[in-house]
């Protein structure tokens, strides 16, 4: 087979290409391979979670953000550079931009565009869900003495419940 | 011990040997990751907390027609060895199984095994729902998941965000929460050289390739798992698509290089499955690699028709049977030393071998 590019040298590189959904078939010599930047060695896989961490990693990030924390379960974005995981879906709106940003670099895009969700809950179900939501959140909120936030969710628990 | 006659099929039918492609896919999966609103993730959260997304899910199952006449298991309450065994039969992950090295196993730890899909309760997100189908069904495994997910949300509320999606512990499953994999067999691409670049190939298109157990593991046996990397910004259809006609086009491609084995090296590639195959009829001693590769290479000779027996189901019940914690419960024990463990495996594999010679006459 000769390549599709010099049209010279045997094609010892077959490509695969997906443009706009259609997959193509490029066959390449070593030599316009190496031109156009293709890599002809198989490097390790590289797992989702590697190019996420190092994306973090890159991140700069100030100290007041590293310094900020969730709300609802008190990870900061360090926590999170640090494990590469979240605390609680709360962490997605408090770390919102830096997170804007690595979704877009690791997905190449922000906005989900699959199934939508609703909670087609009844009203039962959802005033559960933030009784539950709030009695946690006062719970964590005694546990680290912040007491005037307690006093706060206590009487947002009152009101939910009456 | 736990007894696997009381799951589902022994919590393997995925194995079976049927469906599209089976020669080449041994099996689909598709899993999504879901977290109930409420609770911190699995990772921050506390006991309590967890045992409650637990207590959620036991709520919900007699509601949930897809989850009718399943079982919990907590895997937080099983001993290592089966631990071991959950996970050698890909029903839970390392993680879930407290097998990570680093990270013990969690409290509400569970698995919740049902006909056609299970959950894995309290991995690294609260509700990790699965279906597996034996042979190439990427349709099949994500209508099973997606109708367990459509009933269980209606009574478990899930952590939604208008623009991300679906919200999960890791950003790199944010949005559909979707992963879906398949279990590649590919012997031809690997003796005929091709698979560096066919394995090059899927990172191009969007895919991501591992070995025989997740996350991290190396490639033995000529198994791969090929699955997406991205879960935002596509819609589910669209990514089991392209996931779709990139795994039929390695298919085709490993299909040709079985008949250009054949063709160009006829009794040498006979020869070396024949010997594949004597070896494991009568071997006394068999290491888990060398049990993997002469088990390739058996499933080479059924597929390029040199031999007729064993059954593919053999060959995949041997592929979850020759791992330690197999190995050590068909031998009696807990744990084996790695001598014991390939006197076992290999007698384990040649009893296998002469009952299915045996009941082909």
């Amino acid at each position: 087979m000769v390549c599709d590019s010099c049209r010279e040298r045997d094609a010892v590189v077959h490509l695969t290409q997906v443009v706009e959904g259609a997959v193509t078939q490029v066959h390449l010599c070593e030599t316009c391979a190496a031109d156009k930047g293709v890599e002809t060695t198989v490097a390790a896989p590289k797992t989702p979670l590697t190019s996420l961490l190092q994306t973090v990693q890159q991140q700069l990030t100030t100290s007041a953000t590293d310094q900020a924390r969730c709300s609802f379960c008190q990870a900061s974005y360090k926590d999170f550079r640090a494990s590469g995981r979240l605390g609680c879906a709360r962490c997605y709106s408090t770390f919102e931009a830096q997170l804007r940003d690595l979704l877009q670099r690791v997905h190449g895009a922000t906005r989900h565009l699959g199934r939508q969700y609703g909670s087609p809950a009844p009203e039962q179900l959802q005033r559960a869900s933030t009784v539950l939501e709030l009695r946690e959140q006062l719970r964590r909120a005694i546990e680290l003495e912040q007491f005037e936030q307690a006093a706060r969710l206590r009487d947002q628990l009152k009101e939910v419940a009456e | 011990m736990i007894d696997f006659s009381l799951l589902p099929d022994g919590g393997t039918r995925w194995l079976d040997g049927s469906g599209e492609h089976a020669e080449v896919v041994l099996s689909t999966r598709v899993r999504l990751a879901r977290n109930v609103e409420g609770f911190a993730f699995t990772s921050r959260a506390r006991d309590g907390e967890r045992l409650r997304v637990l207590g959620q899910l036991r709520d919900a199952m007699p509601k949930v027609e897809s989850l009718k006449g399943g079982v919990i298991l907590r895997v937080d309450e099983l001993a290592t060895p089966d631990r071991q065994l959950l996970h050698e039969r890909h029903l839970v992950s390392r993680e879930l199984a407290g097998l990570d090295g680093t990270l013990a196993v969690r409290t509400g730890a569970a698995l919740v095994l049902a006909d056609e899909v299970s959950v894995m309760v309290n991995e690294e997100d609260h509700l990790r729902l699965q279906a597996m189908r034996s042979g190439f069904d990427p349709l099949g495994a994500f209508g099973a998941a997606t109708a367990l997910d459509d009933e269980l949300g209606r009574f478990v509320p899930y952590a939604w965000h208008g623009e991300f999606g679906f919200l999960t512990a890791c950003p790199t499953n944010t949005g559909t929460g979707l992963r879906v994999s398949v279990l590649i067999h590919l012997p031809g691409l690997v003796l005929t050289k091709e698979i560096s670049k066919v394995l090059a190939g899927l990172q191009q298109m969007g895919l991501t390739y591992r070995g025989l157990y997740g996350e991290g593991s190396e490639v033995v046996g000529n198994y791969f798992q090929i699955s997406n990397q991205t879960t935002l910004g596509k819609s589910e259809v669209e990514l089991l698509d392209q996931l779709s006609r990139v795994v039929r086009h390695v298919v085709e491609r490993e299909e040709e290089a079985r008949h250009v084995l054949l063709r160009d090296a006829g009794y040498i590639i006979e020869d070396k499955l024949w010997r594949a195959y004597g070896t494991l009829r009568y071997a006394r001693s068999l290491t888990f690699d060398e049990a993997m590769n002469y088990l390739s290479g058996v499933r080479l000779a059924l597929s390029l028709k040199l031999l007729s027996s064993p059954s593919v189901y053999t060959l995949n019940k041997l592929l979850i049977h020759c791992q330690a914690a197999h190995v050590a419960q068909y031998d009696g024990r807990a744990t084996l030393s790695d001598g014991d463990a390939s006197v076992a495996r290999a007698r384990f594999v040649r009893d296998a071998l002469a009952a299915d010679v045996g009941s082909h006459g």
